[in-house]
């Protein structure tokens, strides 16, 4: 029970994906200009991860090394084409927003990162709780991502009006531009409290 | 398919919308092995060369196989398997031929294959409909683009070296605010639509 505190922990703080881990940018930056985009990737995300993740570690005795990369893809793309043929049948405005950025799953560094790091080397159990924790921080990062985008860049949040009529919104955010310069000031932020605290 | 459509192909995925400024493709080896002008230059060729073979591959593949087939829900599956091949085959010709880049290129070589620029343009052909030589200059033009951006920082992030940023920023973020400004001055080119 313990392990699974700190592996929460992990994910969502000390080790999160996104600010400390530097992975999956791509789809960080891209897709977070409102929480609806955001939730629907994390969540898509995460249940690729938690996924692969038990698949892979079950499999972790048969995979020859030298070939392990192109089988753990493979692995991957199986389920993201599961998750993108479902989201399409059941989730349309969703997939049809994120477009490109979800089939691109396969090739977030995350779920290869966390393959080579941890699934190949432990037990079902903890790679599957692995796959939730370090997914969770994924779509934590990208909620706050989008949040702080959509609020200032087009005055609302999940698509309800929140700022007074009068505010003018920063077009800049929304913008590409704007994915860079947030995540930027994010992470200096991160790295200011991580420094305090030890 | 005239001149100046294919033109218009060339110059939206080069400058107008380039892959990295305005698309978000591929941003992990732009941040990644941007820190020498010399290694971003050997990246940017390796993947101009994967790409451009890819997006051909991809096409074939698609057109003469997968929709006769009518196999399309397995193109995410089909199309990385290609791209991982390929890029296995340019890890063993680099390692023979330039033993120095391949040094130099190290650990981001074999992450070619999740660049997700390369799966991305195979995507985005089938996505848009483009014909066998459209996709290729796509293909082609898109990963021209990304070797300029990569270029461009990787020179920026050789002066920043001596520059005096503050405590936090030192690092990642510094470089993701070069990065969001490089993203401001592309922007420019949003008004370059001539056809």
């Amino acid at each position: 029970m313990k392990g699974i505190v700190k592996q929460f922990k992990e994910g969502l703080l000390t080790n999160n994906p996104v600010f400390v881990q530097f992975l999956g940018m791509c789809s960080t930056m891209a897709i977070s200009i409102n929480i609806q985009n955001a939730l629907g990737m994390g969540l898509a995300a995460t249940a690729v991860l938690i996924c692969s993740n038990a698949v892979i570690s079950l499999l972790r005795k048969v995979i020859p090394a030298k070939v392990r990369i192109a089988s753990y893809i493979v692995i991957v793309a199986g389920f993201v084409t599961a998750i993108d043929l479902l989201m399409q049948a059941y989730l349309p405005d969703l997939s049809e927003s994120l477009g490109v950025f979800i089939p691109l799953i396969v090739v977030n560094c995350i779920i290869l990162a966390r393959a080579e790091a941890f699934a190949s080397k432990n037990k079902v159990l903890p790679s599957a709780i692995d796959g939730l924790t370090m997914g969770l921080g994924f779509t934590f990062a990208l909620l706050i991502m989008s949040t702080i985008r959509e609020i200032l860049g087009s005055g609302t949040l999940a698509g309800v009006q929140v700022m007074p009529d009068g505010y003018e919104p920063v077009m800049l955010l929304i913008l590409p531009a704007g994915g860079f310069l947030t995540l930027g000031c994010l992470v200096a932020l991160f790295q200011k409290i991580m420094k305090r605290r030890g | 398919m005239s001149g100046s459509e294919l033109f218009s192909i060339a110059l939206g995925a080069i400058l107008i919308n380039n892959f990295i400024f305005s698309r978000f493709l591929g941003i992990c080896p732009f941040l990644g092995v941007s820190k020498k002008v010399e290694t971003a230059t050997g990246m940017g060729m390796a993947v101009i060369f994967v790409i451009t073979v890819a997006s051909a591959a991809t096409y074939v593949l698609n057109e003469f196989i997968l929709v006769p087939l009518e196999l399309e829900y397995m193109q995410t599956v089909a199309f990385i398997l290609v791209i991982a091949s390929l890029v296995q085959f340019v890890e063993m010709v680099l390692m023979k031929l330039m033993p120095a880049l391949y040094q130099a290129l190290g650990i981001y070589l074999p992450l070619i294959t999740t660049n997700c620029a390369v799966l991305g343009v195979a995507l985005l052909n089938v996505q848009n409909d483009y014909n066998f030589v459209e996709s290729v200059l796509f293909g082609f033009t898109a990963a021209v683009g990304f070797t300029l951006a990569i270029i461009l920082l990787a020179s920026i992030r050789e002066r920043l070296e001596f520059a005096d940023e503050p405590e936090c920023f030192k690092g990642f973020p510094i470089v993701l605010i070069t990065s969001g400004l490089l993203a401001i001055a592309f922007m420019g080119f949003q008004g370059l639509s001539i056809f």
